[in-house]
């Protein structure tokens, strides 16, 4: 089956991007398709390769990272919600004349149409959030 | 058209647990995820809540939520059946829409 999630909080200051990312992992371990993660509100916060989390805690970014790399997952951040957080791609770098960009990889920054389509196209769209 | 609606929140904070059961149709699941799953263990408050609604509806737990809070030993009340991921991933693919409750 074709499934969509979208994850609504940033992670380590709520469960969301935990669960989201356990409940991946199993559905791509039944053979499932997960079609798109879109990631809105503080849930963009997910998508920075700037964190370093204690060594012994899980780092959720990299973990997503890993996770897209190994499934080919659509990672997509919320542009209107990372220019408000300072989720910046080379785009955006450019386009608002910032001097940095910091998105992990796996990760892409695009608009509210990704999640309406994932919406539309998957069988089913799971959200997560607070 | 049966729906899964997904619990997150201990009922001991917000309403969602209550505003669900109150609204939700005959057939639809309950699936308690994170601090919600402290509601499935038996001899609580709301156990007189969950086992009325459990007479037009089936019931479920995130194992591993309900673990990670020290209630696994626990006993849960009758009607609720414990799941793992694996079984959180059937239970969305069974029902026609999942709807979270945030």
């Amino acid at each position: 089956m074709k499934l969509a999630v979208l994850i609504n909080e940033g992670p380590y200051q709520h469960q969301a991007s935990d669960s989201a990312y356990q409940f991946v992992t199993a559905a791509l371990a039944a053979g499932h398709e997960v079609m798109r993660v879109f990631f809105y509100h503080d849930g963009v916060n997910n998508g920075t390769r700037l964190t370093t989390p204690p060594q012994d805690d899980r780092h959720i970014q990299r973990r997503w990272s890993a996770l897209a790399d190994e499934h080919k997952l659509d990672l997509v951040l919320c542009v209107a919600a990372c220019q408000r957080r300072g989720l910046v791609d080379e785009g955006e770098m450019k386009r608002n004349s910032k001097d940095a960009h910091n998105i992990a990889d796996g990760f892409r920054i695009s608009g509210l149409g990704q999640l309406v389509e994932a919406g539309i196209e998957a069988d089913r769209l799971v959200t997560f959030g607070d | 058209m049966s729906t899964l609606n997904i619990v997150n929140k201990s009922p001991f904070e917000k309403r969602t647990l209550e505003q669900c059961l109150k609204r939700i149709g005959e057939g639809d699941s309950v699936l308690l995820i994170e601090d919600a799953t402290i509601s499935a263990v038996n001899g609580t408050a709301y156990a007189n809540l969950l086992l009325e609604a459990s007479k037009q509806s089936r019931l479920y737990v995130l194992q591993p939520d309900l673990q990670a809070r020290g209630f696994a030993e626990k006993p849960l009340l009758d009607p609720v059946e414990a799941v793992d991921y694996a079984g959180f991933v059937d239970l969305v693919v069974k029902h026609e829409r999942v709807h979270s409750w945030l």
